[in-house]
Formats: structure tokens, C-alpha cells, sequence
């Protein structure tokens, strides 16, 4: 598939009615969805016949990116159930399998090695301090191979020593 | 909600060390077919709980796996048997139902094919 057709399917996905604020929730533009998984795949082979999650899904962008890119399977998480409808409609429109699990991502512990790539675009942490780092926390946790996350641009430098230092990353690049 | 999926789920109840796996209590099951990828199955094999799948599967309707994981060398010799794990890990989707804790008995109930597995204050 080529990144300007990715990016026009994603653009016509269902969004948000009702953002709630406390949870941070701002869908993932499609620009910026199309080119994080593409270079996942293209530069790194870490979404086409991989076991993708995606934390903090929302709508399912990510997910649905995910899955158009042929992930062998997708998992989204959430805590709102009815951004989770709206993921699943998402889902159906573009006839893509997606399995959506309702929880609290840091409170869920994922047994197994199961999970290849995390993807993400979590909470910055402007409404609940130190939510980025607990979401990247969980991605490191359970992913075997990588993960890919939307952060702010001033938390460069403290994401990537968070990761290498405490996270168990084995690099940290800003891509 | 997929056997790949609940391979990977478990009850995270304060004080619960080993809530895995969730028992399934299927009410609604529906199958759609993917397309299959053999060396995927086989990549994913060794990382699988096998049980917790096999008994999955069972509560699901699905009672072709056998009960202990065979010798990594069935998946060279033998496409049936990926076909099977391919059908049971990828095709059965729970859409009404729940996820039952086996430490505690709670029920994580199972809608429209989404598990809710948001605990109550007291569980956190």
C-alpha cells in the first residue's frame, strides 16, 4: 500500500464526538499516523505479520493503520468505552479484524512474548501527571520487539535516558 | 475478542498472583475466516500458553487441538495441524460472554466482542 493511500483511508475514519478532556483524548491525525507506521514497517519490518498493540487506541487509528499495513494481528487497548465503539465501527468500515480490549493499561499485566510491536500516541501527562512515562512503562514491559510513541517534543532527552535507563531498552531513537 | 488475545490476558486483582488463565464462559460465538499465513502460525507456536489455549478453544466449541503441545517437528510434517491452531488462535471470535478469574471467580464480562477488564476501587 502505498503512504498517500494509507493516509487517505485514515483521514475518513470516525473520530471522537465528545473528547474527555481528563483523558487526553485528541484523535491521531492521519498524517502523522500514515508515516509512524510506515517507517515502523518500511525501515524496521516491525508491523506486517507482527503482533501489534496498540495502547491507549481511542478511535483505533493506530490500530486500523496497523492493520491495513497486513499486522498479523492487532490488539487495541482503552479505558473509554465509547471511544471503543467508535474503534470498533472504524474497524468494520474498513473491513480490517481488530481484537479491542476495555482496561486500564497500567494497571494490566500481559503475560507472555505474545505482543511483537507497540504502537502509541498516549496522554501527554497535562492532565494526569507522569501518565506518558506510566503508558511507556507498559509498552517497554510488553513488547518483544519495539515501540513506537507519540511524545512531546521538550520530553526528548528525558524519554530516551527513562528508557535506556530504566525501561530495559536496548536503544532509543527519536525517529 | 480472539484466542490470541486471551492468551495474553489475566486477572490483575490486588493480592491475585496467578489469575491466569481466564476461564471462558462463551454465551456468543461467531467465526470469520483470515487469510492463512503458515509461517506465522509457526513463528507464534512457541509462544503461546498452550493449555490456556486448548481450553479456550474447548469452551469456544472448538475441540481440535490436542490436549498437549505436540513436538515442535508438527510444524514442518503436518499443515493440518496449522490449519487447526490457525482456525482456533485467529478465526473464533467471543462476542457476548465473560472471562472468568480462576483464583477469584469475578467475571470480566465480554460485550459486542470487547472484554472489560477495568477493575473496581476495591480490586486496585
Amino acid at each position: 500500500m502505498k503512504l498517500k493511500q494509507l493516509e487517505g483511508l485514515l483521514g475518513d475514519l470516525e473520530q471522537f464526538s465528545n473528547p474527555k478532556v481528563e483523558l487526553e483524548q485528541y484523535p491521531t491525525g492521519p498524517h502523522i499516523a500514515s508515516r509512524m507506521l510506515f517507517t515502523a514497517e518500511n525501515s524496521y519490518g516491525d508491523i506486517t505479520d507482527k503482533v501489534v498493540a496498540d495502547f491507549g487506541c481511542g478511535c483505533g487509528t493506530l490500530s486500523v493503520a496497523a492493520a491495513l499495513l497486513d499486522a498479523a494481528s492487532v490488539i487495541g487497548f482503552d479505558i473509554d468505552p465509547q471511544s471503543l465503539e467508535t474503534a470498533t465501527l472504524n474497524a468494520e468500515e474498513l473491513e480490517v479484524e481488530i481484537d479491542f480490549v476495555q482496561c486500564d493499561i497500567t494497571k494490566l499485566e500481559l503475560k507472555g512474548q505474545i505482543v511483537d510491536t507497540v504502537v502509541m500516541n498516549p496522554p501527554f501527562g497535562t492532565r494526569k501527571k507522569g501518565a506518558d512515562m506510566e503508558f511507556l512503562s507498559a509498552a517497554m514491559k510488553v513488547a518483544s520487539q519495539a515501540v513506537y510513541s507519540l511524545h512531546k517534543t521538550s520530553t526528548r532527552e528525558h524519554i530516551k535516558r527513562a528508557a535506556l535507563r530504566d525501561f530495559n531498552a536496548k536503544s532509543a531513537q527519536v525517529l | 475478542m480472539r484466542l490470541i488475545t486471551h492468551n495474553m490476558l489475566s486477572c490483575n486483582i490486588k493480592g491475585v498472583t496467578n489469575g491466569f488463565p481466564l476461564r471462558i464462559e462463551a454465551g456468543n460465538v461467531i467465526e470469520k475466516e483470515v487469510d492463512f499465513n503458515p509461517d506465522f502460525i509457526r513463528h507464534m507456536f512457541a509462544k503461546l500458553e498452550w493449555k490456556a489455549l486448548v481450553e479456550g478453544a474447548r469452551s469456544m466449541g472448538y475441540a481440535e487441538l490436542p490436549e498437549d503441545s505436540p513436538d515442535a517437528a508438527v510444524l514442518e510434517s503436518d499443515e493440518s495441524f496449522l490449519k487447526k491452531l490457525h482456525h482456533a488462535l485467529l478465526e473464533l471470535h467471543l462476542e457476548e460472554g465473560a472471562l472468568v478469574c480462576p483464583k477469584t471467580g469475578r467475571k470480566f464480562p465480554v460485550n459486542k466482542g470487547i472484554p472489560n477488564m477495568l477493575l473496581h476501587e476495591d480490586e486496585v
